[in-house]
């Protein structure tokens, strides 16, 4: 298709302006060359953005089970009220006498957010994940250097975890400990008590972990690593599984970030912006990025903590991605949050349980929101991978799983339903993979030649990566 | 998939070949370079640096996933292979030609395996 600036001609225009009734002003410096501006009538550009609409596939398309990144539906009841007058038409400058609602409805959910995080302060500037990854280990740097206890320069972070946490790690100047999973995909406890010690700055990691499965000897591993004078961060990214039925601060972690646009339903996907909400224990909230929201009887305002270690983002983060998220929690209530985390953990055991009959599972036991599919065997039968089932998958109108993730096991598809997909939508999709294997055993060319009927065939990755073209040259 | 005998094999799938006691060439296998798949980049390590066993070396990054290098040994980076900054891909086609670096004043080596019991190990 063609690029916006392919498209129109100078001729056309986008609005009927009226005559200028005030004088024109030149500046001195005139630019030399003419602006690459595209020039679209408003019908044009319509068309334009609705042929790029229809070449995507998002949640609201159909089944889009990308494990780890929790794509449940945004219900629309978020928009209405994250476009409320009062939120949309106010200045982040504002006097706070002026803007006491907004600073009432960021109170609230951090208050909302402390209570299912089971941790005391908040700061909700985070962009993402990634960034509210950042903000949690840069409060556990703040901590250590705060004592003078300098030595402190790990982070440990299993190898199921996700990328991000060794690139934060790194980012924020530790040097990560990479430790491996036991056969079970959990922590290996032998290997964590190998690994801390006085340079142990903290621990990164998700529970349930990356293959779906909750590690029972979560009191244990926050311990390890607190006796060794080490902080525990919790990495939010599977929080869908047990938000408002276990707390990462009951388990023994010191702070966490959460993805409001994964587990508290807020556009996710290309359709950001994110939110990475990060919450703390009492003993690391003087560190939090300020300003952070206080109240004081019914007035709100804001304030610096302490020794806060500075701002991670300019003003108050991402507000109506916030607001969307506290709509979320505010529909749900108390006992609705922990209903759709269990009806997650549901949909994912259903799921496994009408895939299990022809596929096999990593890790083949009872799982948490999501599970892991290893296609090794069928690959080594019939040479189809789990890219090839993937493919076939966009072919049948599917978004296909995570694939390759995580990278413990090998030909992986990884697959999250999420509590918002129905029975229907579950069996048709399974029906759809059960058919692919049939197809793998039967003609494996198909898959491989897959997809056919998708707006691109296959991709060249490989190039795109080796020889990125990211400049559109007039 | 080839293991050549005269090298040796590290748990993490790198390869070392001794140049002398204390310098060895270093680059990851011909299993580790066909379960990463096409690779686009990698991250040299820097000449001078100390390098330890068991902890990383420099990174790499394939279609699907980036992977840590793990030394096999303890020592200092003498060399790195620079062309392989412009030609990723080498680690895919000639894995025993695409050495990494090379380290000198080896110190301490990694639990080593010889090909026969890389292979077994590697189940291949």
């Amino acid at each position: 298709m063609k690029l916006i600036f392919e498209r129109g001609s100078a001729e056309q225009h986008l609005t009927l302006l009226p005559a200028c009734d005030v004088p024109e002003v030149h500046f001195e410096q005139e630019r030399q060359k003419e602006l690459h501006l595209p020039h679209l009538c408003e019908n044009e550009l319509t068309r334009h953005y609705t042929e790029i609409a229809k070449r995507v596939h998002g949640v609201n398309d159909g089944f889009y089970p990308l494990g780890s990144c929790t794509m449940k539906y945004n219900p629309k009841i978020n928009e209405d009220m994250a476009a409320l007058p009062g939120f949309t038409k106010i200045h982040p400058l504002q006097d706070v006498e002026t803007v006491q609602g907004a600073m009432e409805a960021l109170y609230t959910i951090g208050e909302s957010l402390s209570d299912i995080f089971g941790m005391d302060g908040i700061t909700l500037q985070p962009s993402a994940g990634a960034h509210g990854e950042f903000t949690g280990v840069m409060l556990i740097k703040a901590y250590h250097t705060d004592r003078g206890d300098l030595a402190r320069n790990k982070i440990i972070v299993p190898d199921s975890a996700h990328g991000t946490n060794p690139a934060t790690a790194a980012m924020c100047g530790f040097q990560v400990v990479n430790i491996p999973s036991g056969e079970d995909g959990c922590v290996d406890l032998d290997a964590l008590r190998a690994a801390v010690g006085p340079d142990t700055a903290g621990l990164m990691l998700t529970n349930p972990n990356t293959v779906g499965i909750f590690d029972k000897n979560i009191l244990e591993i926050t311990q390890i690593v607190h006796d060794a004078g080490g902080l525990c961060y919790y990495d939010g990214a599977n929080l869908n599984a047990v938000m408002g039925v276990v707390r990462p601060g009951d388990m023994g972690f010191d702070c966490i970030h959460s993805n409001l646009h994964k587990t508290f339903s807020t556009p996710h996907g290309g359709g950001g912006p994110g939110s990475g909400a990060v919450g703390c224990k009492e003993f690391l909230k003087k560190y939090l990025p300020g300003p952070i929201i206080v109240k004081d009887g019914d007035k709100y305002d804001f304030a610096y903590p302490e020794k806060s270690f500075g701002r991670v983002r300019s003003f108050w983060g991402n507000f109506t991605v916030v607001l969307k998220a506290m709509t979320y929690i505010m529909t749900l209530g108390k006992e609705g949050i922990p209903e759709a985390s269990m009806n997650a953990v549901l949909n994912a055991n259903y799921m496994m349980s009408l895939l299990k009959e022809k596929y096999t599972m990593a890790y083949d036991e009872i799982c948490m929101h999501e599970f892991v599919m290893c296609l090794v065997d069928l690959h080594d039968e019939t040479g189809v991978s789990a890219l090839d089932i993937s493919k076939g998958l966009l072919d049948n109108g599917q978004h296909p799983p995570t694939m390759y993730f995580p990278l413990i096991v090998h030909e992986a598809l990884m697959i999250e339903p999420t509590e918002t997909e129905s029975k229907e939508s579950m069996d048709e999709a399974a029906e759809t993979y059960l058919k692919l294997y049939d197809l793998a055993k039967t003609d494996p060319e198909a898959l491989h030649a897959a997809p056919v009927k998708a707006n691109c065939r296959r991709l060249d990755e490989v190039g795109a990566a080796r020889n990125p073209i990211v400049r559109y040259t007039f | 998939m080839n293991f050549p005998v005269e090298l040796k094999y590290s748990r993490d799938d790198e390869w070392v070949q001794m140049i002398d006691d204390t310098t060895a060439l270093v680059g990851i296998s011909d299993y580790a370079q066909s379960e990463m798949g096409d690779l686009v980049f990698i991250n040299l390590p820097v000449v001078g640096d100390a390098v330890t066993k068991d902890e990383m070396m420099c990174d790499i990054e394939s279609v699907k996933a980036v992977a840590d290098v793990i030394s096999p040994v303890s020592g200092v980076v003498a060399e790195v292979n620079e062309a392989l900054l412009d030609a990723p891909e080498t680690l895919n086609a000639d894995p025993y030609g695409a050495w990494i670096a090379k380290i000198e004043n080896i110190t301490d080596f990694a639990e080593l395996m010889s090909a026969d019991e890389y292979k077994e190990y590697r189940g291949i």
